[in-house]
């Protein structure tokens, strides 16, 4: 009983981190510029891909790994530069096909240049699994849980302690004021989509060993994505780490005890008994719109 | 004892910490122009939209014609004949200048889906006449070179008025002008100022929320003093004048 | 009234009843039906989004089922088709309407979300219920009996969508132009504005949400007819992203601008199988450059170039 509760908890814990990665990415861009970045999946499936790519090609490891998330931090760069900012202001639905624009070219692009193959990376310290009340847990969930919490200090501790990250937050807030005492607005567009892309990138690096990787996966898990996101109130950056672990959670959860051929539906299934609920996620605030 | 057409009671309301209208009570006659002022941040508009049902009160009643409408919508309120315009300007500019007036008269009008799609004759027939009605409420308040315009190639002041001639549409009994002639300049001011009055003289119950003082001198019956959103004075425009609180606060500083 | 707002729906009957004539075989024979089929869904889907405002990620899914409603009744129940037809409609209504009150009183990315939730969640269903829906591989349909005799050739088929497609422009076009239509223009303008005017507007997106699903529900039971077989890739999320283009790029809240997106997003994959492995990145593309350099769709920006309204 436990140990079987305890082995979909640490699955379901895994993956969330990587939702959560996702969801973090999300929010990043929504602050800067109001935008949903349905390319964030292809960023997860761009880390795993070109890391199984660049250690093929025989760089060493960690050259291999700092690559796989530069290289896609470039593309989210690229990405704003050409398609977001030419169309600033425009409505929701038309940066959401742009978005949704670019990652078919990624995802085209991955698929023309590295294949249509599944593919894996070897743990980064072994198989061996650790076995905790009967469950066992893989050592690179370790590096997915770790590295995902190094992320996170990280990012609060530039979000709260330096001027780069409160530049950034201002102008979540209020773009104008955030202009007016002269914070460079274009400059926190650019940082989010970098930052986005890498944290996408290495989500989808830490947990490709776990659950392979192919040139398709980015979709649902920048979908799945998005629900944590929108679970912990959209904008809201300790939301988006709780939502992304709840998603996963649940999701292992329902897999092993409901029923595992409607796991991808249980994060969808979540978040509209959420919206029906608590219309603006779990930490969302409530609006009142000027008038 | 005459019930007055609207009876405002210890309104509050609070936003977090923000006491933005505070214990407000006043009531207005039919049929008479009654304005509200203060300074930037008395909760002049917050008033507006606490009455017509766009924000929902922390405390106090709101009743019109003796029945409680607080905490109802808008919509419910617009089934009563309350009407309003808005200080930051709230235009379908994705429609035609005649099709925002148009929209006015929705409660009026036959909104039945199928017969819609269907094309009724009695329908089509409803809607020209309304068109025609909705123009001469453009002639009325003076935008009959704007008949045919798109409302977003109009000019700031002309949509000021075609707010009030959309309001005008529904045949409200009250209506609820926010600082109809902010922004505009003094020609424009004072064509507003005899449009205000060509309204209240068709029968519909004015209140207004303005910063011109010349304009509200002279068009108000009685006016009531906001200041941090409390009632600082209520009265007509000769005793708020010479009301000392009112001297001090606000006309003192400004006049 | 504007007279050259029929004008359009009469070059467009007249094009339909000359194309028959020209279409030099049955590979573009079929194209036509597609593109007529969904130009139909999209005339809805833009009434939902172009006209009152308001986005849906999922239409996929309601298409999905009536598109299985009419496959698996018939094949499993032994129903009539158009009973079947009716029922899914029936069904998509219902669900549009439950689930829609909750998710309109959200706006922009949460409304988002809830629809494209809904849309996934339809099509995992029809995925894993394989004893009735065939699952991943789909399933046969069975052919439409109409009065008697069956639609089998395409030139059949051709004057029913035609005759539906026209039928559905009209009554948009006079569904716009009347007090519920400038309702919902009013809503997609200034909510705050239409409430204080009167107008119920969480009713009005529920209405207009639940039309177009049924519209959606409709055209997926012809779709499944007309190609005799159904796979669950109708229902998916890149699919209501189809739609939803189609809407972006003919143009919100143009009428003929949904047929024009309809039209050229049918073709364009049959145009990009020359790219043979490149067909995505270039689908991809276009969609951005489109939307970048005419972020307003072809119809209104095209309109506005030669200073002709709508």
């Amino acid at each position: 009983m436990l140990a079987q509760f305890l082995q979909f908890l640490f699955s379901g814990v895994t993956v969330g981190a990587t939702y959560a990665l996702a969801a973090l990415g999300f929010t990043l861009i929504y602050n800067a510029s109001n935008v949903i970045n349905f390319a964030q999946g292809e960023f997860i499936m761009l880390g795993g891909m070109l890391a199984v790519f660049f250690t093929m090609s025989g760089l060493p490891l960690p050259v291999a790994l700092a690559l796989a998330i530069i290289v896609p931090a470039i593309v989210g760069v690229l990405v704003e530069k050409l398609a977001i900012e030419p169309v600033k202001g425009a409505e929701t639905v038309t940066l959401i096909i742009i978005t949704i624009g670019a990652s078919l070219v990624i995802r085209g692009l991955v698929q023309v240049w590295l294949g249509k193959n599944t593919h894996s990376l070897p743990a980064f310290s072994g198989d061996e699994p650790i076995h905790i009340l009967g469950a066992t847990l893989l050592p690179q969930s370790l590096w997915v849980l770790g590295v995902t919490a190094l992320v996170v200090i990280a990012l609060w501790y530039f979000f709260n302690r330096t001027l780069q990250g409160k530049a950034m937050l201002a102008t979540s807030f209020n773009r104008t004021a955030a202009e007016l005492v002269g914070i460079n607005t274009s400059w926190v567009l650019f940082m989010s989509f970098a930052m986005s892309a890498a944290l996408g990138a290495l989500g989808g690096i830490l947990v490709t060993p776990i659950t392979l990787t192919s040139y398709d996966v980015g979709i649902m898990l920048g979908l799945k994505g998005f629900v944590a996101a929108v679970v912990g109130g959209l904008g809201n950056g300790l939301g988006a780490v709780v939502g992304g672990l709840l998603v996963g959670v649940l999701e292992a959860m329902g897999a092993g005890y409901i029923s595992s051929s409607y796991k991808d539906a249980i994060p969808f299934v979540l978040i509209l008994f959420i919206l029906f609920f608590m219309p603006r996620g779990l930490f969302g605030g409530k609006s009142t719109d000027r008038v | 004892m005459k019930m007055a057409l609207l009876d405002v009671k210890d309104l509050s309301i609070h936003f977090g910490g923000v006491k933005a209208v505070q214990n407000v009570s006043f009531s207005i006659d039919a049929g008479i122009v009654y304005a509200v002022i203060g300074p930037n941040g008395a909760g002049k508009t917050t008033l507006f939209n606490l009455i017509t049902g766009v924000y929902k009160p922390t405390a106090g009643e709101i009743r019109l014609d003796g029945e409680a409408i607080h905490g109802k919508s808008p919509n419910e309120l617009a089934v009563r004949g309350v009407a309003r315009t808005f200080q930051n300007l709230q235009i379908c500019l994705n429609m035609s200048a005649i099709e925002n007036v148009m929209v006015g008269a929705h409660l009026r009008l036959d909104r039945n889906l199928v017969k819609a799609a269907l094309r009724f004759p009695g329908l089509k027939k409803r809607d020209a006449e309304l068109r025609a009605e909705a123009a001469e409420l453009m002639r009325f308040v003076g935008l009959e070179q704007f008949i045919e315009a798109r409302a977003d190639s109009m000019p700031y002041g002309a949509l000021k008025r075609l707010e009030i001639a959309r309001a005008l549409a529904m045949k409200p009994r009250l209506i609820f002008l926010d600082e109809p002639a902010a922004g505009l300049n003094p020609k424009e001011t004072i064509e507003v100022d005899h449009l205000v009055r060509k309204i209240a003289d068709s029968g519909v119950t004015v209140v207004l929320v303005e910063h011109d003082m010349k304009m509200v001198m002279n068009l108000s019956d009685r006016i009531l003093v906001l200041d941090y959103g409390k009632k600082l004075a209520e009265g007509t425009g000769a005793e708020v004048r010479q009301n000392p609180d009112v001297i001090a606060a606000y006309l003192g500083a400004h006049a | 009234m504007k007279k050259s707002v029929f004008t359009g729906l009469y070059i467009l009957i007249a094009i339909l009843i000359v194309l028959p004539f020209v279409i030099p075989n049955a590979f573009y024979m079929d194209l036509a039906i597609r593109m007529a089929i969904n130009a139909v869904i999209v005339l809805g889907l833009n009434l939902l989004i172009g006209f009152a405002g308001q986005i849906s990620l999922g239409h996929a899914g309601f298409l999905g089922i009536g598109a299985y409603a009419s496959a698996v009744l018939p094949t499993h129940f032994g129903w009539h088709p158009l009973l079947a037809m009716g029922a899914g409609a029936a069904a998509t209504g219902l669900l549009a309407a439950l689930v829609a009150r909750p998710i309109f009183k959200l706006k922009g990315h949460y409304l988002a979300m809830a629809t494209l939730g809904l849309g996934i969640i339809i099509n995992i269903a029809i995925r894993n219920e394989a004893q009735w829906t065939g699952g991943p591989d789909g399933m046969p349909v069975p052919s439409l009996g109409l009065f008697g005799f069956d639609l089998t050739s395409d030139k059949h088929w051709y004057w029913v969508v035609a005759l539906l497609l026209s039928i559905s422009v009209w009554a948009s076009l006079n569904l716009i132009d009347s007090p519920f239509g400038r309702a919902l223009r009013a809503l997609h303008g200034s909510e705050v504005a239409s409430q204080v005017v009167g107008v119920d507007i969480v009713r009005y997106k529920v209405a207009i949400f639940v039309l177009s699903a049924v519209f959606a529900s409709l055209m997926g039971s012809v779709t499944a007819h007309y190609v005799g077989f159904v796979t669950p890739n109708l229902a998916d999320f890149f699919h209501s992203i189809e739609l939803v283009t189609m809407v972006v790029i003919g143009g919100m809240a143009s009428v003929y601008g949904s047929i024009v997106g309809a039209v050229l997003l049918t073709a364009l994959p049959q145009a990009l199988a020359t790219f043979e492995g490149w067909e995505t990145v270039a689908f991809g593309a276009i969609l951005m450059l489109c939307m970048i350099f005419m972020p307003k769709g072809l119809v209104p920006t095209l309109a506005a170039k030669f200073g002709k309204g709508e």
